[in-house]
């Protein structure tokens, strides 16, 4: 017989990673096998990625059939339709399905693939709950779909999504659940989640996250879905798509050795010998595939073996993932998660809708997010394949490929009329001159080059951006500035950038800079103007003329505005400390302008609560007679020292820390900072003061103090970091003035002092505070310097009549008219 | 049209405003960067928020308690935002402000 001199292969599944094995095979050793196929599903192989077309309309199931009839009858396969394999006798080597056949093998392929994973809630089986996996469900879908009723999908990743839209055009009514707080979440970073979670949204689907679904409600047929959380969703079609587990049940129960998958080693074989298993059933080094790449790389290798090539082995890599909904462009590849030995470059433009974000570590690419273009999706991908070393791009990188070597994207007429004497690096002491001859002497063309010969942009980075200008203006063309996020939509400039060309070019008034550096707006907006206003505060506390009409009502009334339009006063009180006399003095302020609420704050003071605008002059004038100032409670500036009773009545205190909060607070306040600076000393390491929560805190021990800072406890918590250990009292207060002064200096408006420090690298501030006496005395100075024009009791002058406008209406108009 | 005079351009910053005190509530009355002057409800269509404590930029004021930004000749949100103010009709003559407000003479005679 002639079967007799062919060796007979027999294969459980008949998707898509078999039937690339096979034709890979069929090329490889053609003739060799005699093929036998038994497929669970009553059809040929068809493109099961395909399906969602399939679902919304746009493709028939014909279309999606990878191999028809005659490709089985060509090459001599014998495919049994709907035939389950229920047994394998691996003593006997034969195969046994649910319709009763028996075929013995050679060698056997196990290609059962995956089942979905189904959430073991009650109501799972009720009529109308199914998953999406396979033809009959689509069709179950578009059955479904006729009634044009409601649907939930149940599952935010590719699937779930894909599902939704195809419902969604067929008719129905979708919501779509995920339990997790953003879309796709092992494929996209947060913001691309965002930006796909507003895009399924304008499609009419509606996006519940974090929903966690607790039982689907019905009585035989489903009638909605119950959250955990109470709310109750009506539906008629339920479809679970939150994942697939390896199906595994048969090759268990034959003693092959399972773990999720069926384990395989890098040549697709199994702990038999004589039994190969690939697709989303097998497991190949810890990993199990869902995706069609790293599957139909299974085939490949599985084929060259069977061929008797025994050498192909399975290498993981990366896959790409892309969403098949029509209209929605995503992509996504590698390693996105954030690390501290990670770079990432990202590109945002909210108007166009694109988000593209590359993850480098050592210089190349690890990880790709890219939505609304993903054009280059494919050259990142190959960058990151490859392991290509992309420094010598890096700066046009996020643009794609048809940038590399293009013309420069944004004007540089502020740097170009710069003098060469400008100082372009202030950690580096590195003017604008230097870095141009650097450049042309010794042949640069790449930022890390400049920054190793000359020093620019290698500390604090925050002038990267410029040096970039510095560099596309000396090499033209070839050179192109990386993408910088705009302070807002007056000016293509980012914060750092605009500070720095402040100094260089030494504007001094807002519209000098709006002017300079080409503002797209008039006057500007509420987020650039008080922004502006800080930095010509900050840079020039002499010269400028402080703004009130770009400072936020706060600042510009000296008092928080309330929900009702009323405000709260908060007098200082020197390091939490008040008297009898100020409290009686608070008192009958309180009786005198019936303050609705006295509270005490979390830094130590006492709020007074629903004072009317017109009033505050008044109620200050009360309070200033009692020896009161300010205590600048909405400032974006130093707030409050709290201090616990330290070494003068504490039996653990190490040190005066009441004294030196007190004395901190009288050196510091009525400076301004990028935003609100809130400080505490702790007299000892009990710390009742709170200060490592602090945006400075000062631990005191008996060797001296422990100076913290960048912690936070708002939005975000975080713990302080150490800066270092002083002494004395004296020096505490240096090097705590110094690092405002340097934050001051860097940091970007509203930019709380521990995202700066994690911008800059601690590292960095230690040095420049700690280790550089030079560096703090200058950081110092400056502080001082500013000072002497800061502190001015802004309530004793409004008291004596400045700006009296603010607090008195313009008119009182209509009434005395409808009475004569 | 029932012109009430409220005072002079010069008693309100420039980039600022100014309230008037009415039976209907407050007006607010701004002067923007180029001398020009507005008149809406002092109540941002959002949740109340006093407008006349807001930034003044371009033709538009920016709410103080959640950033809505208004047009001052529209009373419109701007941006993604949605809602409006009723804008009042206010006439600068030399510097001399006045405003009307027919409804209310009308609303206070009753």
């Amino acid at each position: 017989m002639a079967e007799s001199t062919l060796e007979k292969l027999v294969i459980i599944g008949n998707g898509m990673a078999p039937g690339r094995m096979l034709e890979e095979l069929f090329e490889k050793a053609p003739g060799r096998y005699q093929v036998t196929i038994f497929n669970a599903e009553p059809r040929v192989n068809y493109d099961r990625i395909m399906l969602s077309p399939v679902l919304s309309g746009e493709k028939d199931y014909e279309e999606i059939i990878i191999h028809g009839d005659g490709w089985y009858i060509k090459h001599g396969i014998t495919l049994y339709k709907g035939h389950k394999i229920v047994a394998i006798d691996r003593a006997a080597k034969t195969v046994t399905s649910d319709h009763g056949v028996t075929e013995s093998y050679d060698k056997l392929v196990i290609a059962t693939g995956s089942v979905p994973f189904i959430i073991p809630v009650p109501g799972k089986d009720l009529q109308g709950v199914i998953t999406y996996r396979d033809l009959d469900d689509v069709q179950a879908m578009l059955l479904a779909a006729q009634s044009r009723e409601k649907a939930v999908v149940i599952g935010g990743g590719l699937l779930g999504l894909e599902a939704a839209a195809g419902l969604k055009s067929r008719g129905m009514e979708v919501t779509v659940l995920h339990v997790m707080p953003t879309l796709m979440e092992r494929q996209l970073d947060p913001a691309a989640g965002y930006l796909l979670q507003k895009a399924v949204e304008e499609r009419g689907i509606k996006v519940l996250t974090k929903a966690n679904t607790k039982r689907i409600l019905g009585e035989t047929r489903v009638e909605g879905i119950e959250l955990e959380d109470g709310r109750i969703i009506p539906a008629t079609l339920v479809v679970m798509a939150v994942g697939i587990r390896p199906s595994a049940g048969l090759a268990k129960e034959a003693g092959l050795a399972v773990n999720r998958g069926i384990v395989v080693d890098a040549g697709m074989q199994t702990s038999d010998g004589d039994i190969m298993a690939l697709g989303e059933c097998a497991e190949v080094g810890g990993m199990v595939y869902g995706l069609v790449a790293p599957l139909y790389e299974m085939a490949r290798v599985a084929a060259s073996h069977l061929a008797g090539d025994r050498k192909a082995a399975f290498v993981h890599s990366d896959t790409p993932t892309k969403l098949k909904v029509t209209g929605i462009n995503l992509y996504s590849v590698g390693d996105f998660a954030d690390g501290d030995d990670r770079e990432e470059i990202v590109l945002r433009d909210a108007t166009a809708g694109i988000y593209k974000r590359l993850v480098l570590k050592e210089n190349r690419i690890i990880g790709t997010v890219l939505y609304g273009d993903t054009a280059d999706g494919a050259w990142f991908n190959d960058l990151l394949k490859r392991g290509t070393e992309i420094s010598e791009m890096r700066d046009t990188l996020i643009f794609g490929q048809a940038y590399q070597g293009g013309s420069p994207l944004d004007p540089t007429a502020a740097v170009a009329a710069l003098p060469d004497d400008a100082e372009i690096c202030g950690c580096n002491g590195v003017c604008k001159g230097k870095i141009v001859t650097t450049i042309t002497s010794k042949g640069l063309t790449s930022l890390d080059e400049v920054r190793a010969h000359t020093k620019a942009s290698a500390s604090c980075g925050s002038c990267t951006g410029l040096v970039e200008q510095i560099m596309s203006l000396t090499l033209g063309e070839s050179y192109n500035p990386a993408a910088v996020q705009p302070m807002c939509n007056c000016t293509e400039l980012g914060h750092d950038d605009v500070r720095r060309l402040i100094k260089a070019k030494g504007l001094k008034t807002i519209p000098a800079v709006m002017q300079e550096l080409e503002w797209k707006t008039s006057c500007g907006c509420a987020k650039c103007r008080p922004a502006l206003n800080y930095y010509l505060v900050c840079d020039w506390p002499d010269d400028y003329a402080d703004d009130y009409q770009s400072r936020f009502i706060n600042e510009r009334v000296h008092a928080n505005i309330q929900k009702d339009g009323t405000y709260s006063v908060v007098p200082r009180m020197w390091g939490g400390v008040t008297n009898s006399q100020e409290l009686r003095a608070i008192a009958d302020v309180v009786d005198k302008f019936n303050v609705p609420l006295v509270k005490v704050t979390g830094g130590q003071r006492i709020d007074l609560l629903g004072i009317e605008k017109e009033d505050l002059p008044s109620v200050w004038a009360d309070l200033g007679k009692a020896g009161f100032v300010s205590g600048q409670a909405y400032a974006k500036g130093l707030r409050t020292v709290k201090t616990c009773v330290g070494s003068q009545w504490c039996r653990f205190g190490t040190q005066d820390s009441t004294g030196l909060g007190i004395r901190i607070e009288k050196f510091m306040w009525g400076s301004w900072t990028p935003a609100k600076l809130k400080m505490a000393v702790s007299g000892c390491p009990r710390n009742c003061a709170e200060a490592t929560c602090k945006d400075i805190g000062v631990i005191c021990v008996d060797s001296g103090f422990e100076i913290h800072f960048a912690g936070a406890a708002g939005l975000d918590i975080k713990g302080t970091e150490v800066l270092g250990l002083v002494k004395t009292e004296d020096e505490a207060l240096e090097h705590i003035v110094a690092l405002t002064q340097m934050y001051r200096e860097q940091a970007r408006y509203l930019e709380r002092i521990y995202k700066w420090a994690k911008r800059i690298g601690l590292d960095e501030i230690r040095r420049q505070i700690m280790d550089d006496a030079e560096k703090r005395k200058g950081f110092y100075d400056r502080f001082v310097f500013s000072q002497k024009f800061a502190q001015v009791d802004p309530w004793s002058e409004r008291v004596s009549g400045k700006d009296k406008h603010e607090f008195r209406p313009m008119a009182t108009v209509g009434f005395n008219q409808a009475a004569e | 049209m029932n012109w009430i005079a409220i005072g002079d351009i010069s008693d309100i910053p420039l980039r600022g405003a100014r309230c008037v005190k009415t039976p209907i509530g407050k007006i607010a009355v701004f002067r923007t960067a180029e001398n020009k002057v507005f008149a809406i409800e002092d109540h941002c269509p959002h949740k109340g928020g006093p407008l006349s404590q807001g930034i003044v930029h371009g033709n538009a004021v920016t709410c103080p308690l959640h950033n809505w930004v208004i047009s001052l000749e529209t009373g419109k949100a701007l941006g993604a935002d949605e809602g409006a103010v009723r804008t009042i009709p206010v006439r600068n003559d030399n510097g001399a402000l006045s405003i009307a407000l027919e409804n209310l003479t009308l609303a206070a005679a009753e």
